[in-house]
Parts: structure tokens; C-alpha cells; sequence
């Protein structure tokens, strides 16, 4: 008997639409994902009972259909809680096809199994696939891309990011003075004029060059209607062109206004000045207009622009290096400037100084979140009844002035307006010996910012001295490196995610994350303890995974490791940050999971997973 | 494996095996008479044992004297493990008219059925696939009755088969006892036992209805949620099957 009945392309229509709403299967091609929902089996488990057993062979991936699953390591701690669309079993599947994490069902659990041959095949063939389940090789563990519709660079920027403000119109019918009138009101130079008839097609344009060439020194009436004067056949460009395209327009026709358009309704006018600040939002304009400013006040109004580099440069796809180099460099511009101004203001200093950088900013990772913290260290000469006014006073103009800036004050008061902090270098390399030879974790607890340190302006050979000091001595302090080990493992990593909500080693559950405390700061912290232990001179946490991994100190492949788990987590705060930003919120360091993507937050987890690990091998390391 | 314990059988229990030995010397039908040769496990294999396949017809309409089958789906499955990887349809033309609510449910249209073969032609694939296995179905009379309708107008004669309902199954955990007064009069709605609403009580999603091959995996997921929940893998057959 035949079998001619109309081939349904697929059955298993669920299994497909699943796939089709979950990474990694979504991103597959639709041949895929068909062949891949055929192969699919299911199986249930009832809440609290036990899905996979450690060292069990394992025959499937796990993907959840419905349900919530615990995931743990060896020793019983929690690993990992995931819902639907959650995969586990693939650390297994990749290593010998036994379970690693064994895995319990938290809530009535629906699973569709991917036999281990299918993921295989997907594993050697479809790339992203592999990139998203295979989470350990360094390599692919680099930058997420997804998401990002293009690169934008300089000459990809689009018309659109020019336009400041909505266009203002008026219809031509309207007199010349109802013309100025608007323009005033608007604070603009340029009006958009419109067809009476259809008031969403434009007949023509004015600028303030119009009033003043064609009625003022023309004495037109300004009752007159508008149209009288208006420029009409307009150039205009369209708002998903690029912007050295309008550039090249405005050029050839010598035009100082642009209207731009989606098709043919008008949505703005760009001028030249538009394209001057697009192309002075990068951060060497930034460094030379600090120099220019001559006020505070003045130099408080570049904020803006400080802001404005920054979303740029993120949008542009820099690293974070260049990122914090460049704000980092932006940031010790300020308070040279400040200094200069306050020199001016107070005459020169009765004795030599150092003005000292302390932290992100001496580490040359600083972002747009972030306290000052700086200190003073003054000639031995220094003779509190003659020369404390002075540099209290100056001290406080360039903590005030920085205040001003963006840069808020620390709360735990490292500025040089705190007198302690404001010392005779002689008092400074006594108060490193103390923390050198004597320390206790309470004691270093505070002074650990002073292990980044770096001298802006002044006699800097005196901050050198400093470091010089530090790099002789810590080394062979057994014991400052166990006090410095057990701050630097105050700060953990969470355990993860798990739906919107950030999972914490405990089980507990919180919807949002200091990054900056829980991802960049243990970092950093760890990353200056090896380095302090080597007597590595460098600062920046690049400088010092680069020595790290020249000293082969950590087994092999864990500092590669860690410069990419650093890249990941670095920005993902510098994205939330430059997100606030362009939303026009106040940045911060709270990471919300809810506004991370499926694949960012994998990539944060491995991340958080390798630093936990980095913790784990420092505190083995020094025993502290 | 020896099970006469906790659980006794209930005295109502049809022994299924007796009966396909009886049915196949009877039949004179050779489909069929094959289809009960291949015989049944006994009421006493414990579930986990158990050869079982999840079966949905999807038809015009609830009355097997007017109305006729569209597709069949079914989906091998053991209490752990559906294998929806062997999962099977076929779309047979009804010898009915499709009514234009019919096609709204099952979004199968008169042309999607005009090259299909009649149930005539897909019978020895679909009996053979069924052979020797316990249907799971949700609602077992409807697939009893239109399978029955629809042999006795071709073949001239009935099948008999045995079935473990799901719907059956929430019935006798839901709706142990009748509804009270006082429940009545508080308009106290009985618990639903249809597919949807019983799965969301074990935490199943939400499927699209009304697809053969989707349904019977529904229906499969349901069972062994049932199991999961309210038996044992060594519950004997015979205290579900009917």
C-alpha cells in the first residue's frame, strides 16, 4: 500500500517553537533547528528528586523545558539554579561524558534531552553553539559581540546621532516676525518650513543669516509671510545615511544647516556645529580644552563632554583599556589644571610638593563612577606653622574644584584635605614602613588604596620613591602579603544568575549587583596582591596580568584567564554605565540581571566563576 | 517481577491478554487478526515494564457517527522517557465533509487533505505500530469510539484495545466524591480534568492543542507526571488499564 499522504515538514511542532525561543538553539538556522527537534527526547521529574548523579554516563544534554534545577559541585555546594531554556550536562558531555555537576530538580521539571551525538555535531559545526555552551576555553570566552547590529566607528556613524532636538516648523504661511518669534522661543538659528496644504512635507528653510540679509538690511515688512524669503529646493539628507556623507554635502554646496528626513517627513536640521561637537566628543579634545578652561565653573561644564567621550567610545567598541586610560588620563587632567589655577589663586607654594593619585585613577582603569582620592606629600622642610595654610588651602580648591568636575569627594576622606593624608614625605615612607612591616588586615584595610599610587603633578620623583620603597619591601613581608590576601578575599563574586536575579553562594537571591564591589574591586585586589608579592612596579591590572603571565606564577592558562574574565566583567559595568548615560539616569555600579542579555550573563557567570577560582588558588598561595 | 502486594488489582480488571488471544481466533479480519496476535503483557507487568504508546486523534467533531478522523499522532514513551524522536502522524481524509469549526481547530484545511489517503491505506502502518502496546490517551472514550466507528465502516468490524486514561486518571484524584450542596451553592467550580489544566498542575507548559503528535506528547508528559506524582514504576498495569 502507498504512503502519498502530504508530508507534514515537522511533528514535533513544540519541541521547535521551544527551540526557536532559547539560546543557543535560536541562533541556529532553521534546517538545524528542524533536525535538531526530531532528535529530541523528554523525560519529567517530580520536585526534590534527583536528575543526574555524579560520574553517572551521561547520554543527552539537559535543556529545560519547564521547571527550575539546582546543579552542584562535588563537594555539594550550590553551582548553578536554572529555568526554562537552562542547559546543563554540557561540562559532562565535553569531558569524558560523565555528569560533573550532579543536578536535582527544585520544582516539577519537564527536560527535553539532546542526544549526545546530535550535540556533538552541533558542537563541531555551527560555531556560536559551541562558543555558548563551551564556557572554559579562554579564547571564546572573550568579548560577547551579540547584539551589537554594527561596528561604530568614526566613519559609520549615522545622521541620526547628530540630531540634539526635534525640529522646529512653522507653516510658510506664517509672517517673518512669527518666524523670528519661534526661532527665539526655540533658541534655534535655523527654521523648518512647511506646505500650508500638507504640513508634513517642507517647502523651505530659514536661518538667522535670512533675517538679518533679507529683511533687516532689505527692510522687508516683517508681516510679510515667511515664504517671501525662505530658501526653498532644499539639500537634505536622510536620517540613516552617514554622517561624512552630510559632511561631504554641506561641503559641496556650502550650506551651514542640513535638514534631515526619514523619507519625506523632516525629524531635524544639523548644522556645522554638530558636526564640530560630534568630532570633539573623543578624549585628546577633551585633554586639550581642559587646559584652556579658567575657571572651575568653566571646567565643570566639560562633564558633559567627559560623559559624551565616554558613551562614545563604548559605542565604538573600545576595550577597557582604552576606556580607563583615556577617562583615567581626562581625570589627571583636571586635577593639573586645578592645581595650575590654584597656584595662580594662592601664589607659588612656599615648598616643593607631590600631588598624588591614588586608586583607579593611578591604575589607569578609572571610569565615570567614581570618588576622588588623592593625597599630599610635601617637602621635609615642611613646617606646620608656616606652610599647612597654604596647602590646606590648596587642597581644598582642588578637592572642591574635582567635586565640581564629577568627580565626587570620598567618603572615606583619602583626599589631601585630610591632614593625615597631607604629609612630609619623610612621614609617608614612615607610614609605608608601618604598613610594610607591621601590618594587621584592620590596618591595611584602609591604607590599601596607597598601594596604587601614582604622582600627577609636582615633584613626582618623590611618588616614584614611594613605589620604590613598597616594591623593596613587600616582597619579603610574609606578612603583609597574608593581611593583604585576607582584604583582598573580603569581596567574592556572585555564584551567578538565575531568571532575573542574582544568585548568591548561599542560595540566596538579589535583583541587582555592585559590580564594582563584587566584579572589578575583588579583581583589582587580587591583581595587586601578585603583583606586590613579585615586586612588580606596574599599576594597571593589564600591566600586571602581563607580568603575572611573563612570571608563570599561575598554572598555565590561568592568567589569560583572568585578562579575559577582567575584560568581561570590566565592561559590563563600563556598558551599564554608558547605558545610564545615553538614558540620561545617573550612572552607578548596580547591575540589574534583568537588563542583561542571556548571553552576557553567561559570559558574567564564567567570569565571577574564574575570579571565585583566583580567590580560591591566592588564599592557597599565601595561606592567609 | 513478582507484584501481588500492595496495591490488588481491581476485581474489574480486564485481562487483556485472554481477551487478544480470544479476539485474534475470532477476527476475520487478518489486519486485525494480526494486530491480536501479537499479543498483550500481562495485568500484573509492572508500569516501568510496560510497552506504551501515547495515541490523539484529531477528528471533525465529537460524534463518530457524523464525523470523521483528520490525523492520528501517536508517541512511543516509557514512565521516564518519552520518545518524542519516534513520534509518528499520519493525515487521513475523512470520508465526512470538513465543517469550517472543524478546520478552526486543527487548522487542517480541505486542501491539505486532498492528496491524503483514507484510513484504509495507513491502517497496517498504524496498527502495526500499536501492536502489543498499552495506549495512553486523554479521554479514552473518544479514541475507543472513533477507532471502533471507523473500523466497522471499513473492515466491517470493531477493535478492542486496552487504554490507560489520563483524564481518568485526575478524575479519580479530583473528583473522588461528588460535589456537596454547599459547594454547589457556593458556586465552587470542580477542578478541571481536561489535558491543559491537568498538566499545569504537575508544572507542564502550555502546548498548542489540537495537533495530533503535540497532543499525544501532551498526553504522554502527563502520564509520566502521573506516575512521577501519584504511583510507583511497580504499580501493576492492571490498576490503570481499562
Amino acid at each position: 500500500m502507498t504512503m502519498q499522504q502530504p508530508e507534514l515538514e515537522i511533528e514535533q511542532l513544540e519541541i521547535l517553537s521551544f527551540l526557536q525561543r532559547h539560546s543557543p538553539f535560536q541562533e541556529l538556522s532553521g534546517e538545524e533547528q528542524r533536525h535538531l527537534a526530531r532528535q529530541i527526547d523528554i523525560s519529567y521529574f517530580r520536585a526534590g528528586t534527583t536528575i543526574l548523579e555524579y560520574n553517572a554516563p551521561l547520554t543527552a544534554l539537559y535543556v529545560i523545558r519547564s521547571g527550575v534545577v539546582e546543579t552542584f559541585r562535588r563537594n555539594g555546594d550550590l553551582y548553578n539554579r536554572l529555568s526554562e531554556g537552562g542547559i546543563f550536562g554540557e561540562q559532562g558531555l565535553l569531558r569524558g561524558k560523565k555528569v560533573r555537576f550532579p543536578a536535582k530538580a527544585l520544582a516539577d521539571t519537564l527536560i527535553y534531552l539532546i542526544p549526545a551525538q546530535a550535540f556533538e555535531q552541533l558542537f563541531d559545526q555551527n560555531e556560536f553553539f559551541a562558543d555558548y555552551v563551551e564556557v572554559g576555553d579562554a579564547e571564546r570566552r572573550a568579548e560577547p559581540r551579540i547584539g551589537k547590529a554594527e561596528n561604530h566607528q568614526l566613519m559609520s556613524a549615522k545622521v541620526t546621532e547628530l540630531i540634539q532636538r526635534p525640529a522646529i516648523m512653522l507653516p510658510s504661511n506664517a509672517s517673518i516676525k512669527a518666524a523670528a518669534l519661534a526661532m527665539r522661543a526655540a533658541g534655534e538659528s535655523c527654521l523648518l518650513l512647511t506646505h500650508p496644504a500638507t504640513p508634513e512635507l517642507i517647502a523651505g528653510l530659514i536661518t538667522d543669516r535670512d533675517l538679518r540679509n533679507r529683511v533687516v538690511a532689505a527692510a522687508l515688512d516683517p508681516e510679510l509671510p515667511v515664504s517671501t524669503i525662505m530658501t526653498e529646493q532644499l539639500v537634505t539628507v536622510q536620517a540613516n545615511q552617514f554622517v561624512f556623507e552630510a559632511m561631504l554635502l554641506m561641503l559641496r554646496h556650502n550650506l551651514h544647516h542640513l535638514p534631515v528626513l526619514t523619507q519625506q517627513t523632516p525629524i531635524g536640521v544639523i548644522a556645522i556645529a554638530d558636526m564640530i561637537r560630534h568630532e570633539s566628543n573623543n578624549s585628546l579634545f577633551i585633554v586639550s580644552s581642559i587646559y584652556q578652561q579658567q575657571t572651575v565653573a568653566d571646567l565643570a561644564q566639560l562633564q558633559t563632554a567627559v560623559q559624551a567621550c565616554f558613551v562614545r567610545m563604548v559605542n565604538e567598541d573600545a576595550n577597557s583599556q582604552m576606556i580607563g586610560s583615556a577617562m583615567a588620563t581626562i581625570g589627571r587632567s583636571f586635577k593639573q589644571r586645578l592645581l595650575e589655577l590654584a597656584e595662580q589663586r594662592l601664589g607659588p607654594p612656599p615648598i616643593p610638593y607631590c600631588f598624588l593619585a591614588l586608586g583607579s585613577m593611578a591604575r589607569d582603569e578609572q571610569l565615570i563612577v567614581t570618588d576622588q582620592d588623592n593625597a599630599l606629600i610635601l617637602d621635609n622642610r615642611y613646617d606646620a606653622n608656616l606652610h599647612d595654610a597654604y596647602f590646606a588651602e590648596l587642597a581644598a580648591f582642588v578637592c572642591n574644584g574635582l567635586a565640581q568636575c564629577g568627580y565626587p569627594l570620598c567618603s572615606g576622606h583619602i583626599m589631601a584635605t585630610n591632614p593625615q593624608w597631607r604629609q612630609p614625605l619623610r612621614v609617608w615612607q614612615h607610614y609605608f614602613n608601618d604598613w610594610l612591616t607591621q601590618p594587621t588586615p584592620e590596618k591595611l584595610l584602609q591604607s590599601n588604596i596607597f598601594f596604587d599610587l601614582d604622582g600627577v603633578w609636582g615633584k613626582t620623583e618623590w611618588a616614584t620613591q614611594l613605589n620604590q620603597q613598597i616594591v623593596n619591601t613587600a616582597p619579603r613581608s610574609k606578612l603583609f602579603l597574608a593581611s593583604m590576601t585576607r582584604n583582598a578575599l573580603l569581596r567574592t563574586p556572585p555564584l551567578g544568575f538565575f531568571q532575573d536575579f542574582v544568585m548568591e553562594e548561599d542560595g540566596r537571591q538579589n535583583d541587582s549587583l555592585n559590580i564594582k564591589r563584587r566584579g572589578t574591586a575583588p579583581m583589582a585586589d587580587l591583581l595587586r596582591v601578585y603583583a606586590l608579592s613579585l615586586g612588580i612596579d606596574a599599576r594597571s591590572s593589564y600591566q600586571r596580568l602581563t607580568e603575572l603571565t611573563k612570571r608563570q606564577l599561575l598554572p598555565k592558562g590561568r592568567a589569560e584567564d583572568l585578562r579575559d574574565a577582567y575584560e568581561v566583567i570590566a565592561m559590563t559595568r563600563i556598558r551599564h554605565q554608558a547605558a545610564a548615560l545615553q538614558h540620561k539616569h545617573v550612572p552607578d555600579n548596580n547591575v540589574r540581571p534583568a537588563h542583561l542579555s542571556e548571553f552576557e550573563r553567561k559570559h558574567l557567570k564564567a567570569a565571577f566563576l574564574v575570579l571565585a577560582n583566583a580567590q580560591k588558588f591566592l588564599k592557597f598561595h599565601f595561606q592567609a | 517481577m513478582l507484584y501481588l502486594g500492595a496495591t490488588p488489582l481491581p476485581r474489574s480488571a480486564p485481562n487483556w491478554p485472554h481477551r487478544f488471544a480470544q479476539l485474534a481466533a475470532q477476527s476475520r479480519v487478518p489486519l486485525l487478526q494480526n494486530y491480536y496476535a501479537t499479543g498483550m503483557v500481562s495485568a500484573q507487568t509492572p508500569l516501568v515494564d510496560a510497552p506504551l504508546m501515547a495515541l490523539d486523534l484529531e477528528t471533525t467533531g465529537l460524534d463518530p457517527r457524523c464525523h470523521g478522523i483528520v490525523s492520528i499522532g501517536i508517541v512511543p514513551l516509557t514512565t521516564t522517557r518519552i520518545f518524542s524522536s519516534e513520534a509518528k502522524q499520519w493525515l487521513v481524509k475523512p470520508r465526512f465533509q470538513l465543517t469550517s469549526s472543524s478546520v478552526k481547530i486543527h487548522r487542517i484545511t480541505d486542501s491539505a487533505l486532498e492528496h491524503a489517503p483514507d484510513l484504509l491505506e495507513v491502517l497496517p502502518e498504524f496498527l502495526a505500530a500499536i501492536a502489543g502496546k498499552v495506549l495512553i490517551v486523554h479521554c479514552a472514550d473518544i479514541e475507543r469510539q472513533f477507532l471502533a466507528a471507523a473500523m466497522q465502516v471499513r473492515l466491517q468490524e470493531s477493535i478492542y484495545f486496552p487504554v490507560i486514561d489520563t483524564m481518568a486518571i485526575e478524575a479519580q484524584w479530583h473528583r473522588k466524591t461528588p460535589m456537596s450542596l454547599w459547594q454547589r451553592l457556593r458556586k465552587r467550580q470542580a477542578v478541571s480534568i481536561r489535558l491543559a489544566a491537568s498538566r499545569a498542575r504537575y508544572g507542564l507548559p502550555p502546548y498548542l492543542p489540537h495537533h495530533a503528535v503535540t497532543d499525544a506528547m501532551a498526553c504522554a508528559e502527563l502520564f509520566i507526571a502521573q506516575v512521577a506524582h501519584r504511583y510507583d514504576t511497580t504499580t501493576p498495569l492492571g490498576s490503570l488499564w481499562t
